[in-house]
Order: structure tokens, then C-alpha cells, then sequence
């Protein structure tokens, strides 16, 4: 199943001109807010109409400007979470969740309730109102009300914007298990990159209303001529795999050959995940440092340098088949004579990378 | 209670009350689809169409009265139409009904309008990104949601149709059992030598019932509140 998407629409003077594909797992769309992240989103979901495009899904035409053709919003089976949840206020969370099931074909595949409830946790909810819900609770009823729906392609509006660092926290691995476990494109609107770095199976990276690159996650994400959302939220993802665990709570983790000490992250030993570094963590030196408090050392090879406007440089690092950016000033870049080809060791402190920037690999 | 009224005053009391009942009852899916266009849509004429629905309001109830006459009147084609249709308005209790409806339509219109415009628009969105029709939208969605606007609009318009008397005597005229409600009743109470005190006990039943309706709609509203309590 395949969603592709074509359109062009203008508003508040921005234009936005976008073509791409979403396969089913998670496609991203990352930019910056106000990149019309969420127009694309409301044009697939019929709630809003392009001025030119063509929106297929698996096969069917949802809309084409051409022909005139536009399936209206509720004929779409799409299964929208949206930011703010949106739950009906005056149902009960049981009848929430069964709300578009009531609409779904009877002959469309169904997703077992007692499968999602479990999966989102929210068993013990469902006799509640949504006045009675705190806001990951919320966002876990709109995601299993979207599920329940039957949809052909699931849209993720910012689900987790609204919510505090403890709630994403929550909530990241939902969407990393409906990844895993769903058979539907799911497109998800994203400007928080680590987030991002997480749950991707493929981006597409939006820039001033066009898509600047659309690739697998890894790819995209660490190709320096693409910060949609700014050289500061640059960074890195590495697929490794847990080795061991500590008992000074650190683990080891291997990524391309090389060994990485991080703080503790709760998934077993051997199980593969994906590491989020951001750019302005990792320090560059010529030669090994000694007598220093970072806990890696990596040796890597410069691969290409990107100078922006300002006093930055993002340098772009292989080592095995993985990636790293890092980001240092020009001044560090020509006091060290850093060239394409340059052979030399990336500093990242263990305490740099969030628990939260860790998260399950896709399957295979 | 009807030792204690007469009855003639018994008589205008049960008029009042199926008056103002099927006056409310039959304009409220009119009304409720009026304040549904009129908070929801955007079309040419818009503003003619909350003219027309305000005009009751601010033109004296004589001038809307006369205005019926003219327009459902046996002796106009309209009248004459409806009549071979087995419908006639003129000095019957149903004119009086036409005119207490009409008489009260703005105000019905108004606190549904104010209701609808409250819900917020987004539920209706993500209920049709669920499969939901507009019809199915505005039944399981907007309708719960606003009734306790559709019901306090209700009972004002209830309240309006049992106090309605000038467009109602200048339309169907006064006449006992088959046109005189409450308000005519008192009125020709008050025209007779001695019939004041028949005009007070009418005017007694008027406040029982006015206050009645209003506590009633008070305690519907507050029930249907509690349950939609917005997160």
C-alpha cells in the first residue's frame, strides 16, 4: 500500500509545491513550523482543497484537479491524530473508540478492540469522559480511535506537540509498535528531530514550501545540505545494537564496528535500536585525546564540509557504513586544517544523548 | 383548579397552552436549521435571512399581525391555497399558533445560533475524517453537543409564544375558545366592568407558568451541561 501525493497550493502568500510518496511505515514530513506541513496533511484528509494536485491512495484517486475529481472527507477512510486530540466530549472514551468503526465498511479489515486497547493501554479508561483524561491519555484514545476506524492511511498531525517531555516519552513507543505492527501508511508530521530520528522509516524534508530531499531516514537526516528545521537540531541517527549493561548505569551499545557508552537505555541486550546524536554534541580532534572526561572516541573520516551564513560548520563524518555531524565553528574547521578525506576522531560525551533520543529499530 | 377558575379562564389557559406548544414544537426543525445556516454557512443573502428572521423582533407586533392578515387572509391567494389544502390560519386557533411562532422564531433562532456557533468546528472535522456523513456529523456530533442551547431556545420561545398578543388579536382577533389566549383573556377581562378579578387570577397563572418554564429550562440545561463539559 502506497499513498502519493502531488500538490500546489498558496496561502498567506507561501507557496507550497510538493510531490512524494509515503510507503507503508512511518513517512515523516519534517520542517520547520509553517513549512505547510499541515496543509498537506488536511489535503490528503479532504479537509482541504488544493489548487492543483493529485492524491492516489493504494490505487484510488482521492483528488485530482485535472479531472475535478475529490472523494469528500468521510469517504477518504483515512484515520487522522490529530495535535490536539479532538476527542468528542460528550462520549464516553468506549464510544469514542468505536465511533468510526460504526462508519467503516463492514467488509473492510477490523481492527481487533481489545488489541488496540492493550497495545495503547487504555483498558482501564473506557468507561470515562475525555474531561477525566490527562493529555497522554488523550492522545492515546485519538490514536485508537483513528486505528479503530479501518483507515486505508493513518495521518499523525504533531501528535505528541501538545504534551510534555514525560508524555512523548510515553507515547513514542505506541508509534513505534503501530510502525511494526500496522500494514497502513502512516504519514507524521514532525518539526522535532529526534523524534523524528526515531520512529522515520522514510522523511521527506520540506523547505520553503518545496520537499528538499525524500530518502530513507538514516540517509536524509544525516546529509548536512538538509536542516529543515535549522543547523541547531542537526544530528545524526546510528542503528546499533545493546551489548551490556553496567552496573555504574551505562551501556554499551555497537554501531559500524565501533563501541559507544551510553547511559543506561531500558531495552535488553541485543536488542537493535536507533541512537539520535545531534550535531553540536560531538567535538572534533587530530589526534587522540587523552586525560579526557568524554567517554568516546570514535575514529572517523571527514566526508564533506557544509559552511551556512554563520560562524558554523557542519561536518559530515563516516565511519564503517554509519554517519555522524558534528557541528564546530569555522575558525575550529581551519585551525585544524579539516578537508574531505581527513582522518580524525569524534569526541561525544555519554550524558550528551538523552534517554528519550533512543529508541526500537523498525523491523526488517 | 378549575373550581377556582371560571370557565372562560380555563378555556384561555388550555388555548394558551396548545398555542404556545404547537407553535414551538412545529418551528423548532425550521429554527434549528435557520440558526444552523446562519452560524455554519456562508452564501449571497446571508444577512437578508437574518433580517427577515430579526424583522418580528423590532417591527411593532400589530404591523407583524397585519402583515399575517395580508398574507394567509382567507380572501388572499395564499389563504385561498392553503384552504383548498384543508389549512386555514384565519381566526383560528392554528393563526394564533402561526403568529405566536412567528412572534418568537428570533429568539429561538438566536440562542440555537449562539450554541452552534460555541461547538467547536475541529470536532466536526475529525468526526468526518471518521466516515461521518454532514447528516451523521450534525446528529451524533453537533446536535448532542448543542442541545442545551436547542432547549433553553426552546422554552423561550415558549415563554414568548404564552405572552404573544398583538400580532395574534390584529391576526385572529379575540375570540373566546377558539382565539382568546391568556394575554386576550385578560385584556377583555379588563374591558368589562367587575372583570378584574378574572383578570388576576389569569395574570397569577401567567407568572405560575412563565416561572415554571423558566426553571424547568434552567435544570434541562444545567443536566444537559454537565454530561458535554468541554475538556
Amino acid at each position: 500500500m502506497t499513498l502519493s501525493v502531488a500538490m500546489q497550493h498558496r496561502f498567506d502568500g507561501f507557496e507550497l509545491n510538493v510531490a512524494f510518496e509515503a510507503p507503508t511505515g512511518i513517512t515523516v514530513l519534517f520542517g520547520r513550523s509553517g513549512a505547510g506541513k499541515s496543509t498537506i496533511i488536511d489535503a490528503v484528509a479532504g479537509l482541504l482543497r488544493p489548487e492543483t494536485g493529485r492524491i492516489v491512495s493504494d490505487g484510488e484517486v482521492l483528488f485530482d484537479s485535472t479531472t475535478g475529481e475529490t472523494t469528500p472527507p468521510h469517504r477518504r477512510r483515512v484515520g487522522y491524530i490529530f495535535q490536539d486530540a479532538r476527542l468528542f466530549p460528550h462520549l464516553t472514551v468506549r464510544q469514542n473508540l468505536g465511533y468510526g468503526r460504526w462508519f467503516a465498511p463492514k467488509t473492510a479489515p477490523r481492527e481487533d478492540l481489545g488489541r488496540i486497547v492493550d497495545l495503547l493501554g487504555i483498558g482501564h479508561l473506557l468507561a470515562r469522559r475525555p474531561a477525566h483524561l490527562s493529555g497522554g491519555e488523550r492522545q492515546r484514545v485519538a490514536i485508537g480511535r483513528a486505528l479503530l476506524a479501518s483507515p486505508r492511511i493513518i495521518l499523525a498531525d504533531e501528535p505528541l506537540a501538545a504534551l510534555d517531555e514525560q508524555r512523548k516519552a510515553e507515547i513514542l513507543p505506541y508509534f513505534e509498535r503501530l510502525r511494526d505492527e500496522v500494514s497502513v501508511p502512516i504519514l507524521y508530521v514532525s518539526h522535532a528531530a529526534a523524534e523524528v530520528a526515531r520512529i522515520a522509516t522514510t522523511v521527506v524534508a520540506l523547505s520553503n514550501g518545496r520537499v528538499a530531499r525524500q530518502g530513507p531516514a538514516a540517509d536524509v537526516l544525516s546529509d548536512p545540505a538538509i536542516t529543515p528545521i535549522g543547523v541547531r537540531a542537526a544530528g545524526a541517527m546510528l542503528d546499533a545494537q545493546v551489548t551490556q549493561h553496567h552496573n555504574d548505569g551505562l551501556t554499551t551499545l555497537e554501531t559500524a564496528g565501533a563501541k559507544l557508552l551510553l547511559p543506561r537505555v531500558t531495552q535488553p541486550p541485543g536488542t537493535h535500536v536507533r541512537v539520535w546524536i545531534e550535531a553540536q554534541d560531538v567535538m572534533l580532534a587530530t589526534q587522540r585525546p587523552s586525560g579526557i572526561s568524554a567517554l568516546n572516541v570514535l575514529k572517523v573520516r571527514v566526508n564533506e564540509l557544509r559552511f551556512g551564513a554563520g560562524p558554523g560548520v557542519l561536518v559530515q563524518l563516516a565511519f564503517g557504513d554509519a554517519m555522524l555531524l558534528s557541528r564546530i565553528t569555522r575558525r575550529s574547521a581551519d585551525a585544524l586544517s579539516l578537508a574531505p578525506g581527513a582522518e580524525v576522531f569524534a569526541v561525544l560525551k555519554a550524558v550528551s544523548v538523552a534517554r528519550d533520543a533512543i529508541g526500537e529499530q523498525p523491523n526488517a | 383548579m378549575t373550581g377556582w377558575l371560571g370557565p372562560d379562564e380555563w378555556q384561555a389557559v388550555l388555548l394558551s397552552l396548545k398555542v404556545s406548544f404547537w407553535a414551538t414544537l412545529a418551528s423548532l426543525p425550521l429554527g434549528l436549521w435557520v440558526a444552523y445556516v446562519l452560524a455554519r454557512r456562508q452564501f449571497p443573502g446571508k444577512q437578508l435571512l437574518n433580517g427577515l428572521v430579526h424583522l418580528p423582533l423590532i417591527l411593532p407586533p400589530v404591523v407583524t399581525g397585519y402583515l399575517l392578515l395580508i398574507s394567509f387572509g382567507t380572501q388572499t391567494p395564499l389563504g385561498r391555497t392553503l384552504e383548498a389544502m384543508g389549512i386555514v390560519f384565519a381566526f383560528r386557533w392554528t393563526g394564533a399558533a402561526l403568529a405566536a411562532a412567528v412572534m418568537a422564531f428570533p429568539l429561538m433562532v438566536r440562542a440555537m445560533r449562539l450554541s452552534i456557533e460555541a461547538v467547536d468546528p475541529k470536532l466536526e472535522q475529525a468526526a468526518a475524517t471518521l466516515g461521518a456523513s454532514r447528516l451523521w456529523v450534525f446528529l451524533t456530533i453537533t446536535l448532542p453537543l448543542i442541545l442545551p442551547g436547542v432547549i433553553a431556545g426552546a422554552i423561550l420561545a415558549f415563554a414568548k409564544a404564552m405572552g404573544e398578543f398583538g400580532a395574534t388579536i390584529t391576526f385572529v382577533s379575540n375570540i373566546p375558545g377558539q382565539t382568546q389566549t391568556i394575554p386576550s383573556a385578560i385584556y377583555a377581562f379588563l374591558q368589562v366592568p367587575g372583570g378584574e378579578r378574572a383578570a388576576w387570577r389569569l395574570v397569577v397563572v401567567s407568572v405560575v407558568i412563565a416561572m415554571g418554564a423558566l426553571l424547568l429550562s434552567e435544570w434541562v440545561a444545567r443536566r444537559a451541561a454537565g454530561k458535554v463539559r468541554e475538556p
